[in-house]
This record gives structure tokens, sequence and C-alpha cells, in this order.
């Protein structure tokens, strides 16, 4: 069994088999990842540039840790450091690094789509680390994997995504992903940060209130209010938001049944999450972190075919 | 190969296993994914039945992240399963056919990345002795075939096919 592509852009461009394959797959490296040596020989052969154009500290680590355990050579590029704060464009930098025998780019850019169009111009495999507002797929996988191996299953599971929807790249990936495999999805957040036509375009609920959508979910996706995109004044304040949208251990507390929390990262502590909140064992935050090298290994590992094209 | 022969070369193997297990307790029994699988669960069934009070541990290995053929075919793995430590213990390696030598070449090194074992024993099903490409030979043998090649041998609900 292959996957249908041969880059990871978006989920969007992925079938139900692909992401099926994905998580299966991440399971096995997660066994990887409990032994002795954490490593497997697959990519000795494979040289991989994580090229990041925008800050990162998780996915970068987490994309870092899969290439190595996997076996694979690896070198790393941030753009402040590098050509790029000298004028180079983006395809003549890939160009030159691809010249030096690179297989596979990593690569995360702060300009929707920079990853699709890199993919139509040089013959390396390309892996979206996440691409503006548009997707985050590596994320979206390694939430849907949390899900399934805390809840058992994605079909008919409710899921809801809550905080700024428009901005969030994790929240498109989520949505995509967790429709194609049969769960429920509702978005909460303010009028502000929810796009206007995100039902019909995308087939999910909205919600405009949180202690609602909190009861009805199994499964709550806590998104950070992304400042540094946002060029306008969408909410008053942070303590504002946090009175409307901010989860308390006392709203918890108040529901009729256990649902899980879930975060990205990086938490803005008293925001959209309580410290107690996040720290609480419905939090499974860390495991996502923990996860996230198992499914970036997954995507690598099926993406690594040279005979693909 | 029918039902009836694959059953006979089992036992026949279970019996040499057992007559030559000097310390059960420090033996481990690993079937290699996933035809060796298949012959393993008849071997341990029948050393069950030999001896229904021996405590016999088995798991099963997955050798796909350790191809040398990787770069052909990206392959999706199957399940791993080792709920023991193998260290300083005798491990006995089952699969089915024994050809190239590769598929044991991969094995040795998957298991070696759980531990050190004291030794480490290998039980095949079936042995295509011609066609070896690596320096490794089977200690426990069910059949010996003379085949081509080219030939391709499956275990198929319960039977040995010899495909041509």
């Amino acid at each position: 069994m292959q996957l249908s592509t041969r880059h990871l852009l978006g989920i969007k461009d992925l079938t139900k088999d692909d992401i099926s394959l994905i998580l299966s797959t991440a399971e096995q490296f997660k066994e990887v990842l409990q032994r002795p040596v954490k490593k497997v020989p697959s990519l000795r052969d494979v040289t991989i540039v994580n090229l990041f154009y925008e800050n990162s500290t998780r996915t970068r680590f987490s994309f870092e840790l899969a290439e190595k355990r996997l076996s694979a050579d690896t070198i790393n590029f941030a753009a402040s450091s590098s050509s790029a704060a000298k004028g180079e464009t983006l395809l003549d930098t890939v160009n030159n690094i691809l010249s030096m025998k690179v297989d596979m780019v990593v690569m995360r850019h702060s300009a929707s789509g920079a990853p699709h169009f890199l993919s139509q111009h040089v013959p390396a495999a390309i892996i979206n680390a996440g691409d503006g507002i548009n997707e985050h797929p590596t994320q979206g996988l390694l939430d849907a994997y949390s899900i399934k191996e805390k809840t058992g299953s994605l079909e008919g599971r409710k899921i809801a995504i809550i905080g700024d929807i428009m901005h969030s790249r994790v929240a498109q990936s989520n949505i995509y992903l967790l429709k194609k495999m049969g769960a429920e999805v509702t978005v909460c957040g303010p009028p502000t940060l929810i796009p206007k036509y995100i039902q019909s375009a995308l087939g999910v609920n909205v919600s405009y209130h949180l202690k609602e959508t909190l009861e009805w979910c199994d499964v709550a996706n806590v998104l950070r209010i992304q400042l540094e995109r946002q060029n306008q004044v969408l909410f008053s304040s942070l303590r504002e938001y946090n009175l409307a949208y901010g989860i308390s251990r006392k709203m918890l507390d108040g529901l009729q049944k256990e649902i899980v929390i879930m975060h990205p990262g990086p938490i803005n502590r008293g925001v959209e999450l309580d410290s107690d909140v996040a720290d609480s064992k419905q939090s499974i935050i860390l495991q996502q972190v923990e996860n996230g090298v198992a499914v970036r290994m997954a995507v690598l590992y099926l993406l690594s075919g040279r005979n693909a094209s | 190969m029918d039902a009836g022969q694959l059953k006979t070369a089992v036992d026949k193997l279970a019996k040499e296993i057992k007559a030559q297990m000097s310390d059960p307790e420090n033996t481990l029994f690993v079937g290699i994914q996933q035809g060796g699988v298949v012959v393993a669960d008849g071997i341990i069934q029948a050393l069950q039945q030999l001896d229904p009070a021996m405590k016999i541990q088995y798991g099963q290995l997955d050798i796909t992240f350790y191809r040398d053929d990787i770069r052909n075919a990206i392959l999706a793995p199957d399940k791993m399963n080792l709920p023991f430590s193998i260290e300083n213990k005798t491990v006995i390696l089952i699969d089915d056919v024994l050809f190239t030598g590769r598929t044991i070449k991969a094995a040795l090194d998957a298991l070696l990345d759980y531990g050190r074992p004291a030794k480490v024993q290998l039980c095949v099903l079936v042995d295509r002795k011609e066609h070896r490409q690596f320096p490794i030979q089977a200690d426990f043998t069910g059949i010996t075939l003379e085949t081509t090649k080219t030939d391709k041998i499956k275990l198929l609900n319960g039977e040995a096919v010899l495909l041509q």
C-alpha cells in the first residue's frame, strides 16, 4: 500500500486511505520510540533539509527528531540567519540546496501556498510544515492520531475546535481530516475570528457559545490567538477574550461528562486555557507532542520512495 | 505441500526444538512477520501439546524498516510485539521460507535494537538452500526444497504453494 501523493502539501489532497495508512504506520513508529534503541535504519540514504522561513520550536524539533530516528541526514535552514535575508528568492535557495544532493524538503513559510509553488518547480518531495493561514498537515495528522489513541476512533466523534479559526492553519487541516474520517466538527469562537462561509464551505457547525459547545463535544481542540497574523482589532482585549472563550476548571467541572482537552501549542496560559486546565489529567497536550514525532516519521518514511514519480 | 504435510513438518520442528532446548525459561520464540508468524503459531501450539506445563514466551518481529531493498518499494509495516527483554536470552527466530538470507539479516538487525541476546538460533519451515546470498544457515529445518530462483513459495490457507 502506498500514498496517492508524492508530497504532503495539505490534508485537502489526501484520501481517506492515505490518512489511515499514515496513522497505522505512525502506530508502528510509536513502538520504535519505546525501544532501547529508538531508531531504525530506513532513511539511511536520504538527506532532508528543514527550511524554516517562520519561527518554530516544537515543529522544527519534532521533524528533526523524526528524521534522526529514521537515520536520515539532516540540514537546517532558518531564514533569519541565511542568504534569504540578503534577497535570494525561495526557488534559488531551494535549487542551491538541492544541488548538494538533498532528497526531501520540509518547509514552513508565512505565505500560504509556498510549498505548492515549490512542488511544481523542484524534483524533491515537499512536506508542508505550515504555510501561512492555509494548512499544517502534520499537526492535523498528529491531532487525529492523538484523538484516536485516546478515544478509540474518529468515526462519529464530536470534535470542537475553539478560538481563532480565521487565522489558523491547524484548524483548517483538522477540519479537512476529521471530516474525511467521519467525525463531526464544530468551530467555536468570537464571530470576528470565524470565517463567514465556513459552514457551507467546509461542512462544519458554527457556534459562538463556549459552554454549549463544550456540552456537545467529546474533544475540545483549543487554539492560540494568533496576534502575529491579525492586522486589525478583532476583539477588545485578551482579558475579555478569556472571559468569553477561555476554558476554566470551573467550567469543565460543571459539564455532564469528562471531555478531552487538546492544544497545538504554544499555549497562552490565562488567555485560551487556564493553567489548571492545561495541566489537568483531561489534557493530552504533551501526548500530542510525543505523538508528533511518530506521525512525522510515518510521513517521511512513506514519502521517501524514489520511484514514486 | 498440503496441510497434512505442513503439520508433519511443523511437529517435527517442535520436537527437534524441544529436544535441544536446555533452558526453557531463558528461551524466547520470535516469529518474523508475516509468514514466519503463521509457522511460529503452529510450532508454539505443537510445543504446548508436547508439554502442556511449559511456559512459552513468544513474540512477533516486523522487519519492514530494516529491509535492504526499502528504496525499491515503501511498504506498510506490520505489528511488532516483543513483550519481554531479550537481554542474555536465547532467541529462536522462526520464518516460513529461507531463500536469499536477506530477510534473516534484516531480522537480526531489528532484533539487536532490542538488546543483546546470548544466542540466536534460526528455525525455518522451508529451506531453498541453493539460492543463498548471505552466509546464513538454519539450525532447525522443516523441509529442504530444490527450486529455481524465479519460483515463489507462499503459505496460503494452511498450505504451502509453489508458484512457478
